[in-house]
């Protein structure tokens, strides 16, 4: 479907730009001021996506377009807003939360994150950095390239605020870091972008958490990007779990530096329309990529997940797997890209989706796309779709386990392997309580 | 405990069993023999309340109440329990876990309060033992990778740990070496009490010398074919089916002529 001009998305956000510009953090720094000009020009230019672009071939975002969203300065911290962060919260992290786009330190934890670090870390509020120390910041917003499209480009040019984790060579934060994007309002946009630098072997791991109510449609926009030295380790995890009226579409990118790990977890609950752009660039040798990813859909849900490893280096590992459990006429989209470039020779990868469709009228289409240009690899993909197996339900029942309980075990069982490379234990139960029947985190 | 009358079931709409008639009382062992395909494993999936299984005539009575209105974790609660001819695997469920899923599932049904991690270790360590069973066994997934003996081990160890009223072991003698058929047998020994029946499916006298039957049946074309003592498994071991197809064949086409010539 082509999104004509006559749609207002794009329309609205161009008229509400000027005003906008001149509040958004950083609007006296001239380098992101002129940052931000460009990456608008770049998104009226671009547009939103439409199906004719290979890359949303199967994602439609006409629903977005159709639509005119706000973008709010000012937030306000409610009593429900309190509530929602203490049911979000995650046992053992540091958390940094934002409402709407914006850093709310009263409801981060601890209050002042800054003093618990270790010397040469910093986690803070990307907006306040800018402003503080903008010079710092500079670097990292010139490694995290190009937006590939309309999305991206309306982030980097609209972003309100985010998270900026800053690590010194050598610096392990020991306590996950979890990011809290909370959505309060209806026909909002929120824009978060967060940038993650490890320095020469060092290590953190970061949880990104989107939450909204299931009330409101709203347009959560994200980007992050992550740089990671050598040696270094950056564990990410993607939570999405937003209203079910929402739409989010997400862009996150690593580039790696030699013999860093990074592993990546893709976690999608929520949304109306979610997207997902996960690629890392195993940009030196002996680099390591683990992405693994988990959507869980229901209801008219379309998820779609978009991923690209690019083994440009050689001696690089990297293990993908990706899985799916969609019930009712729920739809999922996986397009896993692997690149194996020229000079990467004596690559390793392996790529898997497997999808578990619990109802005949969920859909999932399932595309690997290799592309391999060294020719010492090893290299191997496959992908899925099946239901639930009736002769394993009938054993469970058998041993008297009422219906409901042995699906639960059996979708359990399912993505029990994509959720195992996750170490934060209570993030472990928290994901595993969200599977469908299972029993309350509690239980 | 158990009533059978007059079954018949169709699997995909082809007749399976055509008036099968059993009755097992507590307390005794029943041997089910008969020929490949004659209906031994679909009369067990009937009791065990497997889909597509289509009983079309007939009653199963249990306990006093109608089975076939039942569920199959209802059944199982109520004291079936199937040890399966194929188990099957189940990747990424631990078999401690279903063991214990299972357990607490039964408990819950009687009333009574749910086994603590320590209690049912101790439990199921103690059946382990009796089933002459690697622990590390428990840990693995449910079957996955279980050799065929191994996989029938498994099977009577879930049934010593749930404790079943009514047991019906179909072939689970089928696959193992001499030993562990001796331990399978003593397992199922072990159980042996006035309360508690069972159903042993088999083709061989062998697990008959180390289980006594009290009845030994024979399906075939269908239905109990012939019904006898613990010699009967001998005599079948020499004389081979035909001799009873060959029998009950000759026996239906007497009712028929006899009914016909009611007729004319
Ligand atoms: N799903 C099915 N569709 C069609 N026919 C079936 C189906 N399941 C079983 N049957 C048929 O029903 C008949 C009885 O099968 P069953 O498994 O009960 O035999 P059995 O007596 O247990 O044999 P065995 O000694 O080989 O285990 C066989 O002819 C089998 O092919
Ligand atoms: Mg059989």
């Amino acid at each position: 479907m082509r999104i004509g001009p006559e749609e207002p998305c794009v329309p609205g956000f161009v008229s509400a730009y000027p005003s906008l510009a001149v509040q958004l953090p950083g609007a006296a720094v001239p380098w992101l001021r002129r940052s931000r000009d460009e990456a608008f020009e770049r998104f009226a230019a671009l547009g939103l996506p439409t199906t004719r672009d290979e890359d949303w071939k199967y994602t439609s975002v006409a629903a977005i377009a159709r639509r005119v969203f706000r973008v709010d300065g000012a937030i306000e911290v409610s009593d429900e807003v309190r509530a929602v962060v203490l049911r979000h919260a995650i046992e053992g992290t540091q958390r940094m939360v934002f409402v709407d786009g914006h850093f709310v330190p009263g409801l981060s934890q601890p209050a002042t994150l800054q003093a618990t670090l270790p010397e040469g870390a910093r986690v803070g509020s990307l907006a306040q950095a800018v402003e503080a120390r903008a010079d710092d910041v500079e670097p990292l917003f010139a490694a995290a390239g190009d937006a590939a499209d309309g999305f991206s480009a309306l982030n980097a040019a609209l972003w309100s605020d985010g998270a900026w984790i800053d690590l010194a060579a050598g610096v392990a934060l020991e306590a996950p870091v979890h990011l809290l994007f909370v959505t309060t309002r209806s026909d909002s946009a929120s824009f978060p972008r967060n940038l993650i630098r490890a320095g020469e072997g060092a290590s953190a791991t970061v949880i990104e958490h989107h939450v909204g109510p299931d009330g409101a449609s709203y347009l959560s926009d994200t980007v992050t990007r992550i740089v990671l030295g050598r040696g270094a380790r950056i564990a990410h995890t993607k939570l999405q779990q937003e209203g079910r009226k929402a739409f989010h579409v997400a862009d996150v990118a690593a580039e790696q530096g030699q013999d860093s790990a990074f592993v990546s977890h893709a976690l999608a609950f929520g949304g109306q329309l979610s997207r997902a752009a996960i690629a890392t660039r195993l940009g030196a040798e002996g680099c390591d990529a683990k992405l693994a990813g988990l959507y869980v859909g229901s209801g008219r849900q379309h998820i779609d997940h978009h991923t690209c490893i690019d083994h440009a280096a050689p001696r690089g590992t990297s293990r993908e797997l990706y899985k799916g459990v969609l019930d009712e006429a729920a739809r999922a989209v996986f397009n896993g890209r692997v690149i194996v470039r020229p000079d990467a020779q004596r690559s390793d990868a392996l790529q898997s989706n497997r999808n578990l469709l619990l109802s005949e009228d969920a859909e999932v289409d399932t595309k690997p796309q290799l592309e391999i240009w060294a020719d010492d690899v090893k290299c191997a993909h496959g992908a899925t779709v099946g239901q639930l197996d009736a002769d394993q339900l009938h054993y469970l029942r058998a041993r008297g386990i009422a219906e409901g309980d042995a699906r639960a075990l059996l979708i359990r069982a399912f993505a029990a392997d994509a959720l195992a490379g996750i170490e934060h234990g209570p993030l472990r139960a928290r994901l595993e309580s969200l599977l469908p029947g299972a029993l309350p985190e509690a239980a | 405990m158990l009533e059978i009358r007059n079954l018949h079931v169709t699997v995909d709409d082809k007749p399976i069993l055509r008036g099968l008639d059993l009755e097992v009382r507590a307390g005794e062992v029943h041997a089910i023999m008969g020929p490949n395909g004659s209906g031994k494993s679909t009369l067990a999936h009937v009791l065990a309340g497997r889909e597509g299984y289509v009983v079309t005539q007939g009653e199963i009575r249990y306990m006093g109440r109608d089975l076939l209105a039942l569920a199959p974790e209802e059944r199982a609660r109520e004291g079936i329990f199937l040890a399966f001819q194929y188990p099957v695997e189940i990747p990424g469920v631990a078999n401690i876990y279903l063991l214990k899923a299972a357990l607490n599932a039964m408990r819950r049904h009687r009333g009574e309060s749910e086994l603590d991690a320590v209690d049912f270790l101790a439990l199921v360590k103690g059946k382990l033992k009796l089933m002459d069973m690697d622990e590390a066994l428990l840990y693995r997934a449910v079957n996955e990778g279980f050799s065929g003996g191994e996989k029938k081990r498994n099977e009577i160890l879930q049934m010593a740990v749930l404790e079943p009223r009514l047991a019906i072991l179909d072939e689970t003698d089928s696959g193992l070496d001499i030993d562990a058929l001796k331990v399978v047998a003593n397992g199922v020994n072990a159980m042996r009490s006035p309360e508690r029946a069972m159903i042993l499916v088999t083709h061989y006298q062998r697990l008959l010398d180390y289980i006594r039957p009290d009845r030994v049946h024979v399906l075939a074309l269908g239905r109990i074919a012939l019904s006898g003592g613990p010699d009967l498994a001998q005599d079948l071991e020499r004389r081979g089916y035909g001799w009873v197809e060959g029998w009950v064949q000759a026996e239906a086409q007497k009712r028929h002529a006899a009914s016909a010539g009611g007729a004319g």
